[in-house]
């Protein structure tokens, strides 16, 4: 029987390969944007999970909303991306290094 | 019902409405011929609204309770209102200098303006999650604005990686909570978390909403995106970033530390506390090497938040207000600061060295009379403002218990108050002869003057925001 915990585990999982996506990653900017999706997609298994579980539709909704703004959010980062290649020449993490913060 | 509701999301509704409005009418007419009257337009909307919102009294909510209209928000609210229309209003004039007069930038303004209202006003992780993007999405997209320079670009990638990053953080922070609690209303979540006896799931939840929001106030250690992202972007909308997306991020961590954890202050006493030293040491010491001042004005804004921080995590209503007149300050002293910032220029390109300001007080004796002010203002140096803020927060924080944070506060005021006297002291005992040039606009020179004259006058009775703060953070915490 899959119960709510396995559902919660595969998220977790989901979500901490997403952030060392993030971390980890020194090749290319397309693998960060891979990565954030991944987080937020993971949030998404949580919600729809632990709606299920509740027997609650807010869950849902919410997840309807994440999905949303994931693609937003997509858009411009690709968007930016693009206007950074534009300038650079490069999509290279390493190369995002004009300023050192 | 529905008549109700949107009688409560008016001001959003017509500043949203407002907006999409504007970029049709743009695009199919003048396109960016159009940009300044639009930059007045929504300039004179926000402070139409502003003014608006400042006068209504009655408390309300909308959507079932997603949504609140309480004197919480409205401060918040007013105060965010002010500063992005006094933003529009400096940065006309430098964004048309530097070639960036795109008529997109005051709708993406407005929009992001919508979101922080959304922001401060969220009864529920819903809105909290949807305003938040909101604003975020917008300002992503004004950071790479001069997206023919490498720099604003990178700047816009830095702050879009690490944004979505905080996001994906809060969300799966808001996705336990909702979990745990059963619900996404802020009320609904108070009941479940009671002091002490906290959820596993919940306490897991509220240290990830608290990373995600330390990222947006940019809180140390979460700050390594603040200081490439205020370099990289134009410089007026870098002022932009220092003002109102501080004071709605701020103003939404103490909605979700207050209205959703108020019952559990305790559990999340000691991270804020954390946070605030982290933030106001690391803002201290790190500023003292910077030669450019847009970067050390980001170390300055990561100091502030944790002075502003040290008022909430006093855990008492007195906290909240103090930390509310903090906020109204920093955000008056950075708008008179970076109306002159965005100024600087030498032969046309703009300046951020530091250096360049030497001797700058015999060329321009009543501007650098003003900035001598923000810069004693902003370091807390007793005749001005700023040190009533300090002195305001440093207090709630004994009245809270957290005397040790205090004095801590006090010895990291005195370091950081080196780098701000250090320009004070380069525009008047400078080496070399000022070669750098302001031209201002009478709208920037109307901010400079006016908040440098506020941060004098001020000291009188803080232009009554005490009473105003007061009864927002009673709203909020009770």
């Amino acid at each position: 029987m899959v119960g709510l915990e396995h559902y919660l585990g595969l998220a977790g999982a989901l979500f901490v390969i997403g952030i060392f996506g993030l971390f980890l990653n020194r090749k290319n900017v397309i693998i960060l944007l891979m990565s954030i999706e991944l987080m937020l997609l993971s949030v998404n298994i949580n919600l729809v999970a632990f709606s299920s579980f509740l027997g609650d539709l807010v869950g849902q909704v919410f997840t309807l909303f994440v999905l949303t703004v994931a693609a937003a959010e997509a858009a411009i980062g690709l968007a930016i991306l693009v206007s950074f290649f534009r300038n650079r020449g490069t999509i290279a993490v390493e190369d995002v290094n004009v300023m050192k913060g | 019902m529905i008549a109700n509701d949107i009688q409560t999301i008016l001001p959003e509704l017509l500043l949203s409405v407002f907006a999409m409005l504007a970029l049709i009418g743009a695009v199919y007419t003048g396109k960016d011929k159009l940009t300044l009257p639009l930059t007045w337009a929504t300039a004179a909307i926000m402070a139409l609204m502003a003014l608006w919102i400042g006068t209504t009294n009655e408390s309300a909510t909308a959507f079932n309770g997603m949504f609140l209209s309480d004197a919480y928000a409205r401060f918040a609210k007013v105060a965010i209102l002010i500063a992005a229309a006094a933003i529009l209003v400096a940065g006309a004039e430098p964004m048309a200098r530097r070639g960036l007069a795109k008529f997109e930038y005051p709708i993406l303004i407005a929009l992001a303006t919508v979101g922080m209202m959304v922001m401060v006003s969220a009864g529920d992780l819903m809105s909290l999650y949807m305003g938040l993007e909101l604003q975020s999405l917008s300002l992503y997209v004004v950071a790479s604005m001069n997206r023919d320079s490498v720099k604003s670009t990178e700047a816009g990638m830095k702050y879009f990686v690490l944004g979505a990053l905080s996001s994906g953080l809060l969300l799966y922070g808001a996705s336990l909570v909702y979990g745990y609690a059963g619900t996404t209303l802020f009320t609904g979540i108070i009941s479940a978390a009671s002091d002490g006896q906290l959820a596993l799931g919940l306490l897991v939840g509220l240290v990830f909403v608290s990373a995600g929001l330390a990222f947006k106030i940019s809180a140390v250690p979460f700050h390594m995106w603040t200081p490439d992202v205020y370099e990289g972007s134009p410089t007026p909308v870098t002022a932009f970033f220092a003002t109102a997306p501080k004071l709605a991020a701020m103003g939404l961590f103490a909605r979700v530390l207050y209205d959703a954890f108020g019952a559990a202050v305790s559990d999340w006493q000691q991270v804020i506390t954390i946070l605030a030293v982290l933030s106001m040491f690391l803002g201290a010491i790190a500023a003292i090497g910077q030669t450019n001042i847009k970067r050390l004005m980001a170390y300055s804004s990561i100091a502030h938040m944790g002075f502003a921080l040290l008022g909430l995590a006093s855990g008492t209503e007195y906290g909240v207000q103090a930390m509310l007149v903090y906020m109204a300050i920093y955000l008056t002293m950075n708008v008179g600061t970076f109306a002159f910032i965005m100024s600087m220029e030498r032969d046309g390109k703009p300046v951020t060295d530091i250096a360049a300001l030497n001797q700058f007080s015999k060329v321009e004796p009543l501007k650098a009379l003003a900035m001598l002010v923000l810069l004693f203002s902003l370091a807390g140096v007793p005749p001005m403002v700023g040190f009533f803020g300090k002195l305001y927060v440093l207090n709630a924080a004994v009245q809270g218990g957290l005397t040790w944070l205090a004095v801590a506060g006090v010895v990291a005021s005195v370091i950081g108050a080196f780098y701000y006297l250090r320009i004070v002291y380069f525009m008047y005992f400078g080496e070399t002869e000022s070669n750098v040039e302001t031209p201002m606009s009478p709208g920037a020179w109307v901010m400079l003057m006016g908040s440098a004259a506020i941060m004098v006058l001020g000291v009188v009775n803080l232009f009554g925001i005490e009473g105003a703060a007061a009864a927002a953070a009673q709203a909020l915490v009770n």
